[in-house]
């Protein structure tokens, strides 16, 4: 025992605590960055250029977006097999964030400093790519297209270098909002939202159409897999109409809890939620050793609306749609073509797109440049903004229903918005088609 | 489940000096200095690896600290006082939870303050959980604490308007002093400032291991009615180690929020506990040094799967989930051969060596 030397131990912590205190202040005080040099072109060479994505690809969110990068890799590989963009492949890295925010710091870094990649395309999810919004920006990284429809993304004063994507939630809920108002007129509307941006930002949007209307407002936690108690609340206040800003596995487990209880509303799901192809194999997933086994999915599907913006891989009309189809057959990684495939797809078109218009001569200022000065035509069906002071990406949605046995037919044309109170307007934008659009050599 | 394997190694040694009292001029030293000194090695050490690496190390290397810190307090809980708890994440998640919030609201406050804010944080909760599961023993603690990594995550959910849901909080924080600014990186200076709070950590704890608490613990650990009949205070006992295993954890959270600027209740979900507790017995429960293998193994052991998956050109499908099954088998290996983990293998070879230069 010396109890006289143990506490010497204490004056020594404290020393060291006061030489913290000296060498720092408010921990939460941050001055201004540095201005990033983007006259640099790391990852570029004569022949590649090198870009990297963080997306889940274990993990309980893999099943649902790993078609995100398939996707896209299939586009890369055929933009490569056509001779590129500018005479330059593209390599495209992706790294395994498991939707946890802590790797997703890790991966990102690791893909700037050591792979050092041109730029980010894609980095998917909004509370992972929250964690490296300011680290890209800081570093002068171009973080195109994050893959979520978080509003975060289209702020240029502060994030100068991100570029959305995805129509954000506000700006859909509030064409989901028009139409019900309109085709629904006087019918309870009751939402069922995922607790958190998706489900803030998409009742801003819809209660700008529905306030008077709304019976129920219900929301889930996506870690726990239970909707009975939501879905049982939505009947009893009388919703006629149930707007669902939902991830595909909740839109699922929704319509097989209503079709438990015998409860038959008209659905309206997000683009989020409204892949049909994947809700397809969810349900049959799901009523498998239950009653309702061998009940084919599409029953549940019937009569759904959907909102989206990209092209579909259903509709046999699409002909971006069919492009997608057969590139995925040729360059993919096997397995049915989804929506969520087609999201990467879309995204990964653009991007080459992009770097197209960045020119021959490519740094990370020249893609700057090129985002700020390039016309969208397509794949997508809606106007994109990626200019001085919007980078808000896509901007509005158009309607289709479903129907059992997998037609789908459009209810509502293209229309575009903004994300705060603004009207929303018709647009005649006409994306170009496949052969059209300049992406590759 | 850890004291048969525990109990065979006799003394526990919080800092792996040597077991029999040999009588150098080290050892003339009290044993604060002495752990300070380690500390002070310690530092000296992560700083000269910081000279010599880039930024993505500097991240590795504060998430090794803050994990070493927080596997050193589940080191002292189960290690030395014998009780095992499965909510160690859950106080991480508190500390991590703490700083964001601080950050968020009161951005004045210094760093060396929302640390201090923390520990006392921690301490409260220590207390609160502690009282509550000191009576609890075996399993039915790990069962209680259980709960604890279960339930806490949830809250975040509950109290969304403040904790933000799942997409949890963002946090910028101040980077190195203008007068370091050129010579450190912002993520070395974080790395910096997590190693000097950690060593200092470690010096405490390995001081306390050492001294009449570490006995009072161990001698609980061994026999809780032995120990009763020497005159030891059981209840008081057990309540000071969780309490200081849930500071080392709080404090563990502060640093790791601190550093990624970013908390979500996903990243401190049972899995995190689980991993916590499963590093530690891999890299040996007897020994401080214990945490310090746990830690590495924790952080590296997935980046170095995912560089060999590669290496190998193995299928993608092979890559993502190589690293959970890698960590799984060099656990189940490091156990079948060497039961007291890393530290413990390292610490009979080093014994084999000198008995041969004898």
């Amino acid at each position: 025992m010396r109890p006289r030397t143990r506490t010497r131990a204490l004056p020594a912590l404290g020393l060291a605590l006061i030489m913290f205190l000296t060498a720092c202040g408010g921990a939460g005080e941050v001055g201004d960055g540095a201005d990033v040099d983007l006259d640099v072109a790391p990852g570029v060479t004569d022949d590649a250029v090198v870009i990297g994505s963080h997306q889940p690809l274990t993990g309980p969110a893999a099943p649902g977006y790993l078609a995100v990068s398939q996707g896209a890799a299939a586009v890369f590989d055929h933009v490569n097999a056509q001779g590129g963009v500018n005479g330059r492949s593209i390599d495209y890295r992706v790294e395994d964030d498991a939707y946890d925010p802590s790797q997703t710091i890790d991966v990102t870094r690791q893909l700037v400093i050591e792979d050092e990649i041109f730029a980010m395309v894609g980095g998917l999810g909004t509370p992972t790519h929250s964690g490296v919004l300011d680290y890209l920006n800081e570093e002068g990284v171009p973080d195109i297209f994050p893959s979520s429809g978080a509003l975060a993304w289209n702020n240029p004063d502060e994030h100068p270098l991100t570029y959305g994507w995805q129509t954000d939630y506000t700006k859909e809920a509030k064409i989901q909002g028009a139409y019900i108002a309109e085709h629904f007129a006087g019918q309870g509307v009751g939402y069922l939202y995922q607790n958190d941006d998706i489900g803030e930002d998409s009742q801003a949007g819809l209660d700008q159409y529905l306030t008077d209307d709304v019976v129920a407002r219900q929301h889930y936690e996506s870690e726990v897999a239970d909707l009975s108690s939501q879905m049982a609340e939505l009947e009893r206040s009388g919703a006629e109409v149930v707007v669902c800003s939902c991830i595909p596995a909740f839109v699922a487990l929704g319509m097989l809890e209503a079709a438990r209880i015998g409860y038959e509303p008209q659905w309206m799901v997000s683009s989020i939620g409204g892949d049909t192809t994947t809700l397809q194999a969810l349900l049959a997933e799901f009523t498998q050793d239950t009653d309702a086994e061998g009940v084919p999915a599409d029953t549940f599907l019937d009569d759904m609306l959907i909102t989206t913006y990209m092209p579909r891989v259903e509709d046999e009309d699409d002909e971006w749609g069919r492009f997608f189809l057969a590139i995925y057959e040729e360059y993919g990684e096997g397995g049915p073509v989804t929506n969520t495939h087609v999201f990467g797809m879309t995204q990964a078109v653009m991007f080459a797109q992009v770097l197209m218009s960045a020119g021959e001569d490519l740094t990370r200022r020249s893609l700057i440049e090129a985002m700020d000065e390039q016309e969208w035509r397509g794949p997508g069906s809606v106007p994109f903004s990626s200019s001085d002071g919007d980078h808000g990406g896509h901007e509005g949605v158009y309607v289709v229903q479903y129907q059992e046995g997998g037609a789908i037919e459009m209810v509502q044309e293209p229309r575009v918005t903004d994300r705060e109170g603004g009207a929303i307007e018709e647009t005649d934008f006409e994306p170009l088609m496949p052969e059209e659009l300049p992406f590759h050599d | 489940m850890s004291q048969p394997t525990v109990r065979r190694e006799t003394p526990t040694d919080p800092v792996g000096s040597d077991p029999a009292p040999r009588h150098t001029r080290r050892s003339a030293l009290p044993l604060p200095v002495r752990h300070l000194l380690l500390a002070a090695l310690g530092l000296a050490a992560v700083a000269g690896l910081l000279l010599v690496t880039g930024d993505l190390t500097a991240l590795r290397l504060a998430a090794v600290g803050y994990t070493m810190l927080a596997v050193a307090g589940l080191q002292l809980l189960v290690g030395a006082s014998g009780q095992v708890s499965l909510g160690h994440g859950a106080f991480m998640m508190i500390g991590a939870y703490a700083m964001a919030l601080l950050v968020l609201h009161q951005p004045m406050l210094p760093l060396a303050v929302n640390l201090a804010i923390i520990v006392v944080v921690s301490v409260v909760a220590g207390i609160a959980v502690g009282a509550a599961t000191a009576r609890l023993h075996g399993p039915y603690l790990a069962g209680a604490t259980l709960i604890l990594a279960v339930g806490l995550p949830g809250l975040a959910h509950r109290y969304h308007d403040v904790l933000g849901g799942s997409n949890g909080l963002n946090i910028r924080t101040a980077g190195a002093p203008p007068f370091l600014q050129g010579l450190v990186s912002t993520s070395e200076w974080r790395a910096l400032v997590v190693w000097t709070t950690v060593v200092l950590g470690l010096a405490l704890l390995a001081t306390l291991s050492a001294g009449r608490l570490g006995r009072r613990m161990r001698a609980i650990r061994d026999d809780e009615t032995a120990a009763a009949m020497a005159g030891v205070p059981v209840g008081g006992t057990k309540v000071v180690a969780f309490v200081i295993a849930s500071t080392a954890g709080g404090l563990a959270g502060g640093l790791q929020a601190y550093v990624l600027g970013t908390v979500t209740p996903g990243s401190f979900t049972l899995v995190l506990s689980l991993t916590l507790l499963a590093a530690l017995v891999m890299g040996g429960i007897g020994s401080l040094w214990g945490a310090l293998w746990a830690a590495i193994a924790i952080v590296y052991l997935q980046i170095w799967a995912t560089d060999l998956a590669r290496a190998l050109n193995l299928s993608r499908d092979v890559e993502n989930n190589l690293p959970i099954v890698f960590f799984g088998v060099v656990l189940i290996l490091v156990l079948r051969f060497w039961p007291l983990g890393v530290h413990g293998a390292l610490h009979s070879l080093r014994a084999r060596l000198r008995a041969r230069e004898s």
